[in-house]
């Protein structure tokens, strides 16, 4: 090791024609997408937070400096909390319900049974479909007077109209929008699961839902964290959804619009891009506080082999 | 004994093959109703008693109107060119970055890749208002520049192929260096062509969420001619309010050319959604 670590401290006195020629092509390779990283994130991201402290002036008189006053705003303004609110409790039913029926659908996909190829296509379709058709088509489902739903059932529910109900079906919605993408993520985790590990199961006599806890669930678990981790922050940015199933006029909105909703209508539709700009970091600081939380936790549970 | 594991068998698939069919049925019952629903009048739609399922009479009085209102050919295109730019730009871009982050050293790699990561972690929308001041201040709005613009590049797609670069073995490189190749030749004619298959996988997924996207051509366009089509069906749903058949028709002929795309290329679209989920 020693002698090793000398060598390389021999070299990095002299750089070889080589060593050259490697920082050389690196960084005309790496050019483009880093001059468009600064350009499109890193500038944008330094714009954002400074933007926080000005107000959009009135009769669009340019920017004018209020300090901390957008902050002060965003703390006590109970509408962006209900916001935020609403956007953890959307999370609560998309993540758990998509991972767990994915993954149902994954292990039960995962054995040669007829028709296989038939159910994967069918059960990822919602994701080759556009969001506002997708909204459209189930807003119509929802109907309270003439939709499907009720009509099958013979209710007479206000599935999105009803304040109380609505985040339920909204978080329906999202379940079956990601639904396949889950299953298909599985999927491909569960074919790079080594059959030995199930055979020698087999020969100790294991069944099925033995297995799953013991060899599947264990040996999956990077899988399942990793999809955990993006859907995660894929539910926490919803937006889509909201603005295509719930009608401004619809008494539900307030407790069911989510915070890139808000700060859509704040930054395009108010044009009050500091207080945007505000609400938008506050989305930042959460996802990045929940991610580095699950990066913690994963030591407890997620499985390397 | 073997008799009552057969049968346990045949008892194990029916159970398996029921659970599927109920999920199959959940999945198509949306999509079902939006193909029956285009084909009905707006009375036939909204009959409670007695309940219709089926069209009488399968019109295409919806479809008619909304391809007359809505110059689908001119969606269509913007669509596809948004999708086509989008994929160009992040291969061509993140192919390159991805190759030097993997096989290169070079000084201030490590603070570079930092940066790269960081985007991927932080949700897109911190970046959309400065990203509009300045296609507005070019005075660029309502052009396909402006779709295009924030997938310009990726840190994404750099990070994937990042990541196939580095499970490529070494020694092809040492032997090409050996035989005097340099870096550029080594990497356009030996390594760019072994990890063509998470191109692929990152071009379908650049598409599919080009064609997805819904907040930032919202933004950038105001013009009902320039809109790709996920951004044009929102702004229809406004104006066509309850008239269900139509909103159907419409939302169909948005789908239909992507799903009829996903159904020929499903095995290199489920690969490539895989891929470039799983192997980061």
């Amino acid at each position: 090791m020693a002698g090793k670590s000398g060598v390389t401290k021999a070299k990095k006195h002299k750089m070889t024609k080589w060593d050259k020629s490697q920082a050389l092509w690196g960084w005309i390779f790496i050019l483009p997408t880093m001059a468009g990283l600064i350009i499109l994130n890193i500038w944008p991201l330094i714009q954002s937070v400074y933007q926080t402290f000005f107000r959009t002036g009135d009769f669009g008189k340019g920017n004018v400096f209020v300090g901390l006053e957008n902050y002060q705003q965003l703390f006590q303004d109970t509408e962006v909390w209900q916001a935020l609110w609403n956007t953890f409790k959307y999370s609560l039913i998309e993540v758990p319900f998509s991972i767990i029926l994915g993954l149902i659908l994954a292990v039960l996909l995962n054995k040669k049974i007829a028709g296989r190829t038939f159910y994967r296509a069918v059960f990822f379709l919602p994701m080759v479909a556009a969001p506002a058709a997708v909204a459209m088509v189930w807003r119509w489902l929802y109907n309270t007077k003439f939709g499907l739903i009720n009509n099958i059932f013979h209710t007479n529910i206000e599935w999105i109209s009803n304040p109380s109900t609505a985040w339920i079906s909204i978080g329906v919605i999202g379940v079956w929008s990601v639904l396949g993408y889950n299953m298909i993520l599985f999927l491909a985790g569960l074919q790079e699961i080594p059959y030995d590990y199930y055979e020698a199961a087999q020969v100790d006599g294991a069944n099925g839902v033995y297995e799953f806890f013991k060899i599947t669930l264990p040996l999956l678990s990077p899988t399942v964290f990793f999809v955990m981790v993006t859907r995660i922050i894929g539910a926490l940015q919803v937006f889509d959804l909201i603005y295509m199933v719930m009608d401004k006029s619809n008494p539900a909105l307030p407790k069911t619009q989510s915070i890139v909703y808000l700060f859509y209508q704040y930054s395009f539709v108010n044009h009050n891009k500091g207080y945007g700009s505000a609400i938008a970091l506050l989305l930042v600081i959460c996802v990045l506080i929940i991610t580095a939380i699950q990066m913690k936790l994963q030591k407890k549970w997620v499985f390397y082999y | 004994m073997s008799q009552s594991k057969k049968v346990n068998k045949v008892i194990n698939t029916v159970i398996i093959q029921a659970v599927l069919i109920f999920f199959s049925i959940l999945m198509i019952v949306p999509f079902a109703w939006m193909f029956l629903t285009s084909f009905k009048t707006v009375t036939e739609a909204t009959s409670v008693n007695p309940f219709v399922i089926f069209p009488k009479v399968w019109k295409t009085d919806a479809f008619v109107t909304v391809w007359n209102n809505m110059s689908f050919p001119l969606l269509y295109k913007n669509t596809l060119l948004l999708i086509f730019w989008r994929v160009v730009c992040a291969c061509a871009t993140a192919t390159f970055a991805g190759y030097a982050f993997a096989r290169l050293k070079f000084p201030g790699k490590n603070l570079m890749f930092s940066l790269v990561l960081i985007q991927m972690m932080i949700p897109s929308q911190i970046f959309t208002i400065p990203q509009y001041t300045m296609i507005s201040s070019l005075q660029m709005t309502n052009t396909m520049f402006a779709l295009v613009f924030p997938g310009l590049v990726t840190a994404f797609g750099t990070f994937l192929l990042r990541q196939a670069y580095m499970q490529l073995p070494k020694d092809l490189e040492e032997a090409a260096r050996l035989d005097g190749c340099s870096i550029p030749q080594t990497f356009v004619f030996i390594m760019a062509p072994l990890a063509r298959s998470s191109m692929v996988a990152l071009g379908i997924f650049t598409a599919v969420f080009a064609y997805k996207e819904l907040l930032w051509p919202m933004v950038v366009c105001t013009d009902a001619k320039k809109e790709p089509l996920a951004a044009a069906l929102a702004t229809m749903q406004g104006q066509y309010a309850t008239n269900y058949p139509q909103l159907m028709a419409a939302s169909l002929i948005a789908c239909i050319p992507m799903i009829i795309l996903y159904l020929i290329f499903q095995k290199q679209f489920i690969q490539g959604i895989a891929t470039s989920g799983t192997k980061l």
